[in-house]
């Protein structure tokens, strides 16, 4: 019995607080018909905003995902001075409100920041515009591939390194012939991670952006403005694809968790 | 160039007008009403969802039922769901216009719920491992020597989760501390009442108060990073033993 109620807690609370909003607003946006939430997610300024979701994640994923396994590599593989801070700095954006990092970039590289002046001269806009944008979510999807690779690392061990070594490989090759091969889950499960942080993101792009409809508006701030706005079904709309986006993440999880157990 | 210089641009900005202007930012009656909000909503969002996640973790880990894949993967989606589409799902059940009748916009209740929304996983994910590693010969031998379940669990099982529970309910609390995407349309942002630290940071620097929003954001920087530390400090003591 009390094995029972336990799960009933368990499930009801789970329902409660994930299933039954998520299931709401599918069925919200296809309340009025396919057509309409067709529409309200194809207008061009949804198309615009979600190709700039997209460029954010093609710019911010690969580069998040090579600096994270040569920093995994340097972490786990290296022994050097300030090791341990570099250790805690790696975690330090998942610390940090999205907000704080928002205004963090506009005193840098903002029009009155430390480096807004020599940007400007040179004619370089970063704020209001999509490179602060990419910065931002550069930032705050740093650490997701670091921290799945290196507890991997660890545990990998350098045996097989050290051995293709001994029978004369190069660094190279130990590293696209032995390393990576053997870390590749750990990655792509980081990567996973990175994609859904990179599209969701939504404050510290509010910050940098301007909100600019059309022009500096990824597919977060759409919902946003115009649920602000009282159009429910595009926001909705907009909304299940953003939804739909983060179940092909949960089931990239769940396949790639299986293969890193087996 | 990512992340440290813009850090330590916000803890420059801060101290524009000197300690006592950044005093005045931080102790201003709005800054000091959303800090406290903040804190006081987080620590009962954590606590509530260090016992419901504990009890999740248990039920995944002990319990067999038909779609127990499924829901374990299904504890994810805080992770997986953008922070707005969050707020807007919350609102879209229990908001104005609430299939149920409820309605949590614009009050406390509400930012509590969008943080329990998306502080969900934390603790869940830091127990589930100890939990399935957990040796069940100890508490077989509580129960034979007539101990009760719940005494078990207080007894044996309690004390072995606890590094793991306070692990995830450190980092569920950073969370929440500076969470804004999920809470800003639910909250309304009305100050005094609902505005939460996050919340006010943005407004001020839509209103161009940008030394008082750094000072705000180095009060949830030091609050954070005091979290972070602490929970590496714990890492590295179970490391040891």
């Amino acid at each position: 019995m009390s094995r029972l109620g336990l799960r009933a807690i368990a499930l009801g609370y789970l329902a409660a607080l994930l299933v039954a909003p998520v299931a709401l607003i599918f069925y919200r946006a296809f309340e009025h018909g396919f057509g309409a939430a067709w529409s309200a997610v194809t207008t061009p300024d949804a198309l615009h905003a979600l190709q700039l979701t997209l460029l954010m994640v093609v710019v911010a994923v690969p580069l998040n995902t090579v600096f994270g396994v040569a920093c995994a590599l340097l972490l786990a593989r290296r022994r050097f001075p300030g090791k341990a801070l570099i250790d805690a700095l790696i975690d330090l954006p998942f610390a940090v409100s999205p907000v704080v990092v928002g205004l963090a970039l506009i005193l840098v590289y903002g029009r009155t920041g430390w480096l807004g002046q020599a940007l400007a001269d040179n004619g370089i806009r970063v704020i209001f515009s999509t490179p602060g944008m990419i910065i931002a979510t550069i930032f705050v999807s740093l650490p997701f591939v670091v921290r799945e690779v290196v507890p991997v690392l660890e545990e990998l061990g350098v045996e097989q390194e050290e051995a293709a070594r001994t029978l004369g490989a190069s660094q190279w090759q130990v590293l696209t012939r032995v390393t990576l091969p053997s870390i590749r889950w750990g990655v792509g499960y980081g990567v996973v991670l990175t994609t859904a942080r990179a599209v969701g993101e939504f404050g510290a792009v509010a910050v940098v952006s301007g909100r600019l409809a059309g022009q500096t508006e990824t597919l977060t701030l759409l919902v946003e403005s115009r649920f602000e706005r009282f159009d429910l079904v595009g926001a909705y709309a907009a909304s299940v694809v953003l939804a739909l986006i983060s179940l092909a993440v949960l089931v990239g999880m769940t396949l790639i968790q299986r293969r890193k157990v087996a | 160039m990512i992340v440290l210089l813009p850090l330590a641009a916000v803890v420059a900005r801060s101290t524009d007008g000197g300690l006592d202007g950044f005093w005045r930012a931080v102790s201003s009656r709005e800054a000091v009403a959303a800090l406290r909000l903040t804190l006081i909503v987080s620590v009962a969002v954590v606590a509530i969802n260090a016992v419901m996640g504990t009890l999740i973790a248990w039920v995944l880990v002990r319990d067999e039922f038909p779609g127990k894949r499924v829901v374990s993967a299904v504890i994810d989606l805080p992770f997986a769901l953008p922070t707005i589409v969050a707020g807007v799902t919350l609102l879209a059940l229990y908001g104005p216009k609430s299939p149920l009748g409820v309605n949590i916009a614009f009050t406390r209740v509400g930012v509590a719920l969008a943080l329990l929304f998306v502080t969900l996983p934390f603790v869940v994910r830091a127990v589930q491992p100890v939990l399935l590693a957990l040796d069940r010969e100890m508490e077989e031998a509580a129960s034979s020597l007539g101990a009760s379940p719940l005494t078990t669990f207080r007894r044996i099982v309690l004390p072995n989760l606890r590094p793991a529970i306070v692990a995830g309910a450190s980092l569920a609390f950073a969370r929440a501390l500076g969470e804004f995407g999920s809470v800003v349309l639910i909250s309304g942002n009305v100050p005094f009442k609902t505005e939460v630290a996050a919340v006010f940071i943005y407004a001020q620097i839509g209103n161009d108060n940008v030394t008082g929003a750094a000072a705000v954001s180095v009060v949830l920087l030091a609050l954070s990073l005091l979290l972070l530390a602490s929970v590496s400090r714990l890492g590295k003591r179970r490391h040891d033993e």
